[in-house]
C-alpha cells in the first residue's frame, strides 16, 4: 500500500522511509506516514539546519527561556519578563498574499500568549521583487492588508518593520513576523502535558480540511504548479483569536493549567506530540471527540489538519469545570478529547480503537538529522569583485567635474525615492500602530518603541536583515544585520538584551545553499555572543526557490531591548535648529554591496562593510549612556545609503528643519568624484548620526573619547535646506521640503492611480 | 465621578479608554461586561474602539443585539452621557442611538494617523472644555469611518447643530485633501438631538499623555469630568 509514489506526496525519502519502519518495527499505516511526514519535514524537524542551530548562544543571565518552547523570554526586571519570537509565513503568503501574511500573524500572536504573556507588539520584515515588476503590487497589497487585519482586529499594534525590494524575491515573497508579550516572570507557562490521567482539551475553531500538509508545502521549492497547493492555505480568523487569547490568558490566572500549546504547524500532530516529549509523558487522544467542521473527516485528515485558532491545553485534575467555565465565558467551547499517559507514545483513537500509536521520541527526539554537504558556491568570487575606478560615468562623474554645484543632488534624491530607503508610511499607515496606548516611538522613526505600564520602563524592538550583503558574504552580511537591529535599539536609548532570528534560505540540498546557511548562522553566533544579545528561538524557512532560482540568503533579526525610562526615548528626527550634528563612528567610504551602487549603477558588487564588533558594542553602549544622560536629542543609524540619507531622515517628519555637513572625501579610488560618493553615500558599519545641544557638545565629546567610540562634528542643522560640503566644495543643496516630498510619496505613488 | 467601560468580546480598546479615565484622569472606572445588565453606578458611559463581535458582517451590527445595550438605551434615555469611540461610535449608529451609517474608507484602506479636528459644538458634556473653532490633534485607525447620511439628514443634523467634529487641514479649514476617510460633510463627531450622546472616529484615549505624543484627547475627558462636577 505504502509505495514511492505515496512517499514522495508525503516528502519523505526511502531512507526516511525505512527509519520510521525500523522504529515502529513494523509498517506504518496511513494516519502514522501522515504524523510522520510532517513531524519529520524541514519545517517541523528542521533536519537540515539543527546541527548549525546548536552553535548559537543562547544562554545569559537575562534569558529566561531560551530555543525549544512556544516562545523565549528575558528578564526585563520589576519581575517582569519580555516573551517574544519571530516567525517566516513566506510560502502561504506567496499563495494567497492576505491570509497567508494574516495566519502569520495568527501563529506568532498564539506562540506568545501561550506562554502566559500578553501580546503587546508586533513587528515585520517583508521582501518583494522591485515594485514595478508584475505582481509585485498585488503581492504587497495584499500581505500588508492581511497583516492589518489581523493585527488590527485582534489590537496588538504594529509598531515596526522593515521592507526591501530585490529582484531574488519576485518569485518568493518573504514574509516574517514578531510577537512580543509580556508576562511576569514567575508565572511563564510552558507547553508541557504531564500527570497521568490528566484531562487534554481542545479548544478554539472547529478542525476542517484546511491546510493539510502546509508544513510539507513549506519544506518544498515552488514551480509553475505552486497555484495547486492553494488549498493548503488556511484562513485567518482573528476575532475567534481574540476570544482565545482572552479566555488563555485568563485560566492562567487560576493554576488549573498543567501546559498550553498553540496548534500551528502539524496541528495536532505537532501539539499532541510535542507537549507529551517535553513532559517525559505519553498523550492519548479520540479524534472523535475533535470539534470538526466538515463530516467524513478520517483519523488522517483530523490529524494533519492546520485549522487556525485552535489550542491544545491539559487541566490539573479536579480544576477542569473551572476552565470549562471561562471558556464559556468567552463564547469558546473547552472539549476534552483525551488524556495524559506515562508510557511516552502519541496514541491516536477513533471511538476507541486505536488508529496510530508512535513513540514520541520517534517523531521528536529520532527525527532524522543531516549534515548536509556544503562548496562555497562560485558566484561569489566573481561578485565580491569591485573596480571603483571602472564605474562607468553617471552625471558629474568619475570626472574631475565633481566639483559642479549640487552635482549630487540627483543622486541623493535617487536614493531618497528608492523603495528600500523611502517612507513606508503607505504601508504603516494600515496598521494600527498606537492601540493599547503603549507607543512612543511611532513607526517610521527608528526601533519601535512600547512603555510598560505600571512602570517607568519601556522595550525597543528592531527586526533588521539585508539579503544583499548576505548574498556578497553572508558571513559578514548576517554579522551587520544583527549588529544592526541591535544600534537600532541602542539609538532609541534602550540596552539590547536579547534576540531571535528568522533564517530564509533557498533549497538546502544544494550545497551552496547549504554553505551560505552555515557561514550566516556563524556570522549571527559571532555578533550576537560579542553584542551580549542570547538567542532565544526563531524559525527557519528553506527552499526559497521558484523554478531552482533561490532568494537571496536572508537572516533576520529581531533584537529586544530595555528603556529603563521612558521618557527619555531618543528619534531619529532632528529636534530644534543650532544643534550640533555629531558623527559617532569610524567612517571609511565603503561602497560594497551599497544602495548607492544598486541604484545609481545598478550594481550588486563589492564585500559588504566591514564590522569590527568591539567598535559596534562600545559604540551602542555610548548611545545608551547619552540617551540615559539625556545628551543626543536625535540618534540615527547610518545604513542603506550612508550619512546623506542618514542626515536628510534625521531632516523629514521635523517640519522642515534642514543641515549644513562639512566632511572630507574617502580616498578609496583613483577618481575624485568616485571619493565623494564613498564620502556621502558609503556604508560602513558601526556609525550613527546625533544632534547635541551645542552647551553639551564638549561632555558628548567625553564620553565618546571613555567609550573608545571616534566622534566628530559633521555640521550643525538649521535652515531650511540640505547642504554638503565634501572637501570644501558644495556638492549636495536640496530643499528640506522637495526631498522629504521625494522620499515620502516614492512607494505610495505606485498605488495612487488606485484610490478613487 | 464614574466612568463605565462596556467590554465586548472584541473590543480593544477598552483598556485604554480605562486607563485613562482611571490613571491619567484619576476618575473611577469599571468595566462592563457585554452580556451583564448592571452599569455598576456609572455616571458616563464609553462605548470604547475595536471589532465588538469580529464585525465581519458590518462594524457594530451584531454588537446591539448584547444584553448591555439595552442597559445604554436606557441611561441615554434618561440623559446620561455616552460616548462611542470609533467602534463606539459604529456601535451607536447600529443601535440607533445616533443617526446615520458607516461606509469603508474612501480609500478602502484602514488608516491609522494623526488627523485634525475643529470643534464646531461646545455644548456637549464631552466638548464642554473646548472652544467653537478649537482645532484638536488627535490619531485615527478604523477601516470603516466614511459617515454617510442622505441629504435630508444632513440637512436636519446641520440645522440642529448636531455635528460636533469636523476633519479639517492644521488651520481648521474643511479640504477634502485632509479628509481621511470620505466622510460627508467632514463629520468626525455627531451628537444626537439631546446633546448627551456623542459618537466620533477619532480616540481622545490616544491623545491624553504627552510620552503618546500629544494632549488634545484630554479635552474630552475633560469636558465630560467637568459636565459631572456641576450635577
Amino acid at each position: 500500500m505504502i509505495d514511492a509514489q505515496l512517499l514522495e506526496q508525503h516528502g519523505l525519502k526511502s531512507d526516511e522511509y525505512e527509519r520510521i519502519v525500523r522504529f515502529l518495527g513494523r509498517e506504518p499505516n496511513l494516519t502514522e506516514l501522515g504524523i510522520f511526514s510532517v513531524m519529520w519535514s524541514e519545517h517541523c524537524s528542521y533536519k537540515s539546519s539543527r546541527v548549525h542551530l546548536k552553535t548559537l548562544p543562547t544562554e545569559g543571565p537575562q534569558v529566561l527561556q531560551g530555543p525549544g518552547e512556544n516562545a523565549g523570554a528575558i528578564d526585563i526586571g520589576e519581575g517582569l519578563a519580555a516573551v517574544f519570537k519571530i516567525e517566516s509565513h513566506n510560502h502561504p503568503s506567496f499563495i494567497e498574499p492576505y491570509q497567508g501574511a494574516a495566519t502569520g500573524v495568527g501563529g506568532i500572536i498564539r506562540d506568545i500568549f501561550t506562554m502566559g504573556a500578553r501580546p503587546i507588539a508586533l513587528l515585520n520584515s517583508l521582501r518583494f521583487g522591485p515594485l514595478e515588476a508584475p505582481g509585485t503590487r498585488r503581492l504587497l497589497e495584499g500581505v500588508v492588508a492581511g497583516i492589518a487585519g489581523y493585527g488590527n482586529s485582534i489590537g496588538i499594534p504594529t509598531v515596526g518593520g522593515e521592507i526591501a525590494f530585490e529582484p531574488s524575491y519576485a518569485g518568493n515573497p518573504l514574509v516574517n513576523v514578531f510577537c512580543l508579550g509580556i508576562a511576569k516572570a514567575s508565572d511563564i507557562v510552558k507547553g508541557v502535558a504531564s500527570g497521568v490521567g490528566n484531562a487534554v482539551y481542545y479548544v478554539g475553531a472547529k478542525t476542517g480540511r484546511d491546510g493539510i500538509h502546509g508544513a510539507t508545502m513549506a519544506s518544498a521549492e515552488f514551480d509553475e504548479k505552486s497555484a495547486e497547493k492553494r488549498p493548503a492555505v488556511q484562513v485567518g480568523d482573528p476575532f475567534m483569536e481574540k476570544l482565545l487569547l482572552e479566555a488563555c490568558l485568563e485560566v492562567m490566572q487560576t493554576d488549573a493549567l498543567v501546559g498550553i500549546q498553540d496548534m500551528g504547524a502539524a496541528g495536532l500532530t505537532c501539539s499532541t506530540t510535542e507537549m507529551g516529549s517535553r513532559g517525559g509523558a505519553g498523550v492519548e487522544i479520540d479524534v472523535a471527540l475533535v470539534p470538526q467542521r466538515e463530516s467524513g473527516m478520517t483519523p488522517y485528515e483530523i490529524m494533519l489538519s492546520e485549522s487556525q485558532e485552535r489550542m491544545l491545553l491539559v487541566a490539573k485534575r479536579g480544576r477542569e469545570a473551572e476552565v470549562e467555565r471561562i471558556f464559556e465565558k468567552w463564547d469558546l467551547h473547552a472539549v476534552k478529547i483525551g488524556e495524559v499517559t506515562d508510557n511516552g507514545l502519541l496514541r491516536i483513537k477513533q471511538r476507541g480503537t486505536v488508529v496510530a500509536e508512535i513513540p514520541n521520541r520517534a517523531l521528536t527526539d529520532e527525527a532524522p538529522v543531516y549534515r548536509r554537504p556544503m562548496t562555497e558556491p562560485e558566484y561569489l568570487r566573481d561578485v565580491q569583485q569591485l573596480d571603483l575606478d571602472a564605474l562607468p560615468k553617471k552625471g558629474p562623474y568619475p570626472s574631475s567635474e565633481f566639483t559642479t554645484p549640487r552635482g549630487y543632488d540627483p543622486f541623493l534624491l535617487m536614493l531618497l525615492g528608492s523603495p528600500a530607503v523611502a517612507s513606508k508610511r503607505w504601508v504603516y499607515r494600515q496598521y494600527d500602530h498606537m492601540v493599547r496606548t503603549n507607543t512612543i516611538n511611532l513607526p517610521g522613526l527608528g526601533a519601535g518603541v512600547v512603555r510598560i505600564k505600571g512602570t517607568d520602563r519601556a522595550l525597543a524592538m528592531s527586526l533588521d536583515g539585508n539579503g544583499r550583503y548576505c548574498y556578497l558574504d553572508p558571513y559578514r552580511g548576517a554579522m551587520l544585520a544583527v549588529a544592526e537591529a541591535a544600534r537600532n535599539v541602542a539609538c532609541a536609548g534602550a540596552r539590547p538584551l536579547g534576540a531571535t532570528n528568522c533564517l530564509n534560505f533557498g533549497n538546502p540540498e544544494r550545497p551552496g545553499i547549504m554553505w551560505q546557511f552555515a557561514k550566516a548562522v556563524e556570522g549571527i553566533g559571532a555578533a550576537c555572543r560579542a553584542l551580549d544579545v542570547p538567542i532565544t528561538g526563531g524559525n527557519v524557512s528553506l527552499y526559497n526557490e521558484t523554478d531552482g532560482n533561490a532568494i537571496y540568503p536572508t537572516p533576520t533579526i529581531g533584537v529586544v531591548g530595555l528603556l529603563e525610562h521612558a521618557e527619555r526615548v531618543v528619534s531619529r528626527r532632528f529636534r530644534e535648529s543650532g544643534d550640533a550634528i555629531v558623527l559617532l563612528g569610524a567612517d571609511r567610504g565603503e561602497l560594497g554591496g551599497s544602495e548607492y551602487l544598486k541604484v545609481v549603477h545598478d550594481l550588486v558588487r563589492g564585500v559588504p562593510p566591514a564590522l569590527d564588533l568591539a567598535a559596534e558594542r562600545a559604540l551602542q553602549g555610548l548611545l545608551v549612556t547619552l540617551a540615559d544622560e539625556g545628551l543626543a536629542r536625535s540618534a540615527h543609524d547610518c545604513s542603506d545609503g550612508g550619512l546623506a540619507v542618514a542626515v536628510a531622515e534625521c531632516c523629514f517628519d521635523t517640519n522642515g528643519i534642514g543641515a549644513t555637513i562639512a566632511i572630507d572625501a574617502m580616498p578609496v579610488a583613483r577618481d575624485a568624484g568616485v571619493n565623494v560618493a564613498a564620502a556621502l553615500f558609503g556604508e560602513s558599519a558601526s556609525r550613527v548620526v546625533v544632534s547635541v545641544v551645542p552647551e553639551e557638545l564638549t561632555r558628548v565629546i567625553e564620553r565618546a573619547a571613555a567609550a573608545g567610540v571616534p566622534a566628530k562634528v559633521v555640521g550643525q542643522t538649521g535652515g531650511n535646506r540640505l547642504r554638503m560640503t565634501v572637501s570644501g566644495h558644495t556638492v549636495i543643496d536640496q530643499s528640506v521640503d522637495e526631498a522629504e516630498r521625494i522620499w515620502s510619496n516614492a512607494i505610495e505613488e505606485h498605488f495612487v492611480r488606485r484610490v478613487a | 465621578m464614574r466612568f463605565g467601560v462596556v467590554v465586548f468580546p472584541g473590543s480593544n480598546c477598552d483598556e485604554d479608554a480605562y486607563h485613562a479615565a482611571k490613571d491619567v484622569f484619576g476618575q473611577e472606572a469599571e468595566y462592563l461586561w457585554h452580556k451583564d445588565t448592571d452599569l455598576k453606578g456609572a455616571d458616563a458611559l464609553i462605548l470604547p474602539g475595536g471589532f465588538a463581535h469580529g464585525d465581519y458582517l458590518r462594524t457594530g451590527a451584531m454588537a446591539r443585539f448584547s444584553p448591555i445595550m439595552r442597559e445604554v438605551q436606557a441611561f441615554a434615555d434618561r440623559g446620561g452621557p455616552v460616548l462611542g469611540i470609533c467602534n463606539g461610535f459604529q456601535i451607536l449608529l447600529e443601535s440607533g442611538l445616533l443617526p446615520g451609517a458607516m461606509l469603508r474608507n474612501r480609500s478602502l484602506k484602514y488608516r491609522c494617523e494623526h488627523v485634525h479636528l475643529r470643534v464646531e459644538q461646545t455644548d456637549t458634556p464631552f466638548t464642554n472644555a473646548a472652544r467653537v473653532g478649537q482645532v484638536l490633534r488627535i490619531p485615527i485607525g478604523h477601516g470603516e469611518g466614511n459617515y454617510f447620511a442622505p441629504s435630508d439628514l444632513l440637512e436636519k443634523l446641520e440645522a440642529n447643530r448636531q455635528i460636533v467634529l469636523r476633519y479639517t487641514d492644521p488651520d481648521g479649514r474643511i479640504d477634502e485633501a485632509w479628509n481621511p476617510n470620505g466622510s460627508v460633510h467632514a463629520i468626525a463627531g455627531l451628537c444626537n438631538e439631546r446633546r448627551n450622546v456623542v459618537g466620533m472616529m477619532p480616540h481622545p484615549e490616544r491623545a491624553c499623555e504627552l510620552l503618546l505624543g500629544g494632549l488634545d484627547g484630554r479635552l474630552i475627558f475633560e469636558s465630560v469630568v467637568a459636565a459631572m462636577a456641576m450635577r
